[in-house]
């Protein structure tokens, strides 16, 4: 598939996945990619210290939207901004910041668990129907909170039965089931846990909250190597040797069960996958996102084209 | 203090760290060696993705100690935490009477408390250290806690409650019970009611009730998260930090120590896990070739985490104890065997 036309499939993406799977890593690299085919892009972290400004060598972010990189913008929402704007924008706003600084948004998400979440996730109904940016990346919370943060919507609809709280649920969840709008993106590694992880946060995501998933990002792959299990040559000192054939074993013996992890991905989740490769590094700079800005259109021209559903 | 050594003579061990670097496993691990060396352990997990369970071998936990055998002179126990029972728990032994525990068990903001206020489930498995460690049949009580995304919430998470429960907005909304004057009645109402308007009158008024239900006993709950505080910061608990040498996890660690150092409270055990091993000490040398360039491309990967964990340590202020990464997951008691050979390494 053209990167392009798998860009335009919706505004919104959401990058979701467990804690150290790389979904911060894998947000930047879709932005890189994304900007590189002139696209503007928007990257709305949540969660706050994610590391994505640094992987772009600038400052932390804040609820103001900055300038990353050449079509890169990026900001942080949190719940108490959201909610100061929320109740500015419904006539509110006199009383808004009293109610705020008196822990407003700590008693009202005790009483009703997801609004928190509701109101990020109303800041970026209203940036996508704003057409704030060609593609909005939204690095969701990990693995497990990501269901209960795109469920809010739902739950919240039960709990509220009227008022201006209801019927952004119900705009908040209009957007994330209408795949024209917006999909997630899971990020997992190829290892036992995150594996099983990932398809049960999956079947949660399609079953309980209708969104639409796109390929899941299989990341920190070894690149396969061939020829790791032929011997040294003889004119190689024997110290030297044997470490070559310990960290050739070694290697062999991952690559094989990554590649045994992807193919029980691939039984248990039908939905196309997208491969990254490790950069045996242990800093994330902007050269490493540029690799895998690459290596992920690359994933992505190799994808079929999107058959049409009726 | 060598990890052996905590193991061997502290009350409670408290493994805390960033998310998926293997802190279950590595708390199991240190409650094993606790029963191999004579000390009746417990061990307690919040994971809810039951991998504790799996660690050991056992198909489920529940939330009552469950008791596990093996070859060694002390005791293994297990169990799982559940934040909603603990917390049903605390509720029926500080009110005033069963009436009451059972007006505050059956609404629903009481019932949204312990799945959503943040920071519950961490005051819950603090509360629960509490619990167990005053219980008699344990000498040693090991602590796997959740992942720690906001450090704060870990630390602050008996604070909390009664935080909430001293909430100004609380007061108002509990005047009207309190007092009944009409004069504050109006202002609270037109208060209450502007609230209600954003979010909904049902969502007040469960609160409301909610508060009204929990007069009196706010001094219980903020007397016993104080205990749960003094117990924290009381030499005979050590705190051990599991994290990896991943650059995220290795930042979220060194946050973690620093908040803890705020509140008084030292590291002393620094275990990385899942570290990549080390083939050619001396050098790689030239050299061409898929065997070169894989040797090549590992020992740079070892290097930077040997790096990072180098500075982790020295900013935490305490050694770290390495496990490499193992060529297949934990999921039963060999495997927790082969993590502690690295664990315990030091102490021998």
């Amino acid at each position: 598939m053209d990167p392009r036309t798998f860009c335009a499939q919706s505004r919104l993406i959401v990058v979701a996945g467990k804690g150290g799977v790389g979904k911060t890593t894998v947000t930047a690299a879709m932005a890189r990619m994304a900007a590189g085919l002139g696209l503007s892009v928007l990257i709305v972290e949540v969660e706050g210290k994610t590391g994505l400004a640094a992987a772009f060598g600038a400052e932390d972010l804040e609820y103001d939207e900055r300038e990353l990189a050449p079509g890169i913008r990026a900001r942080s929402l949190t719940p108490d901004v959201a909610l100061l704007e929320y109740l500015d924008e419904h006539g509110l706003g006199r009383i808004s910041k009293r109610l705020v600084k008196a822990g407003l948004v700590e008693v009202v998400s005790t009483a009703a668990p997801g609004i928190k979440d509701i109101l990020i996730l109303g800041k970026v109904k209203q940036l996508e129907r704003a057409g704030a940016a060609d593609l909005i990346l939204l690095d969701a919370p990990a693995a497990g909170h990501a269901v209960s943060f795109l469920m809010s919507p739902r739950g919240l609809r039960e709990i509220i039965r009227g008022g201006p709280l209801r019927s952004q649920s119900e705009e908040v969840l209009d957007m994330l089931t209408d795949p024209a709008r917006c999909r997630v993106m899971l990020v997992t590694l190829a290892e036992e846990t995150p594996v099983n992880e990932v398809v049960e946060t999956a079947f949660a995501l399609e079953d309980r909250v209708g969104v639409d998933l796109g390929p899941v990002v299989v990341n920190g792959l070894y690149p396969v190597l061939d020829g790791l299990e032929t011997a040294p040559g003889t004119d190689v000192a024997p110290d030297l040797a044997a470490a070559l054939a310990a960290a050739g074993q070694f290697r062999a013996r991952r690559q094989e069960l990554q590649q045994a992890q992807v193919a029980r991905l691939a039984a248990d989740l039908p939905l196309p996958q997208l491969h990254l490769p490790t950069l045996f590094s242990v800093d994330l700079v902007p050269r490493h996102i540029d690799e895998l800005a690459s290596a992920l259109a690359a994933a992505i021209e190799a994808l079929p084209a999107r058959t049409e559903v009726a | 203090m060598a990890v052996g050594d905590l193991v061997g003579d502290r009350a409670i061990l408290v493994c805390c760290g960033p998310g998926g670097v293997g802190k279950t496993t590595v708390a199991a691990a240190l409650a094993v060696d606790g029963a191999r060396r004579g000390r009746r352990t417990v061990v307690v997990t919040i994971d809810p993705a039951k991998r504790l369970a799996d660690a050991l071998g056992l198909g489920s936990l529940t939330d009552t100690p469950r008791r596990i055998e093996g070859d060694w002179p002390g005791e293994l126990w297990a169990l799982m935490l559940d934040p909603r029972s603990t917390f049903d728990g605390l509720v029926a032994r500080y009110a005033p009477d069963p009436g009451q525990a059972e007006t505050i068990l059956a609404n629903r903001f009481y019932r949204n408390i312990a799945g959503a206020l943040s920071g519950t489930q961490e005051y819950m498995a603090m509360e629960k250290l509490f619990e167990l460690h005053n219980d008699e049949r344990f000498d040693l009580v090991v602590v796997d806690t959740p992942p720690t995304r906001n450090a704060l919430d870990f630390i602050d998470a008996p604070r909390r409650l009664s935080r909430l429960l001293d909430n100004r907005l609380f007061r108002l909304l509990m005047l009207p019970a309190r007092t009944g004057l009409r004069a504050v009645n109006i202002a609270t109402t037109a208060f209450v009611r502007t609230i209600g308007k954003v979010v909904g009158s049902e969502v007040v008024s469960d609160a409301v009730t909610f508060f009204q239900a929990f007069e009196g006993m706010e001094d219980g709950f903020r007397r016993r998260a104080q205990g749960v505080l003094d117990l924290l910061a009381d030499p005979c608990t050590a705190f051990v930090l599991v994290t990896s040498p991943r650059r995220d996890a290795a930042r979220e660690t060194e946050f973690f120590a620093e908040k803890l150092g705020e509140a008084g409270i030292g590291v002393e055990a620094l275990i990385v896990n899942r570290m990549h091993p080390r083939f050619a000490p001396a050098g790689v040398g030239p050299g061409e070739g898929p065997l070169h360039r894989n040797l090549a491309d590992l020992e740079r990967l070892a290097d930077g985490e040997e790096a990072h964990v180098a500075g982790l340590s020295r900013r935490v202020g305490a050694p770290a104890v390495c496990v490499p990464e193992l060529d297949t997951d934990v999921h039963d008691l060999a495997g927790l065997a082969r993590v502690a050979t690295y664990v315990f390494a030091s102490a021998d």
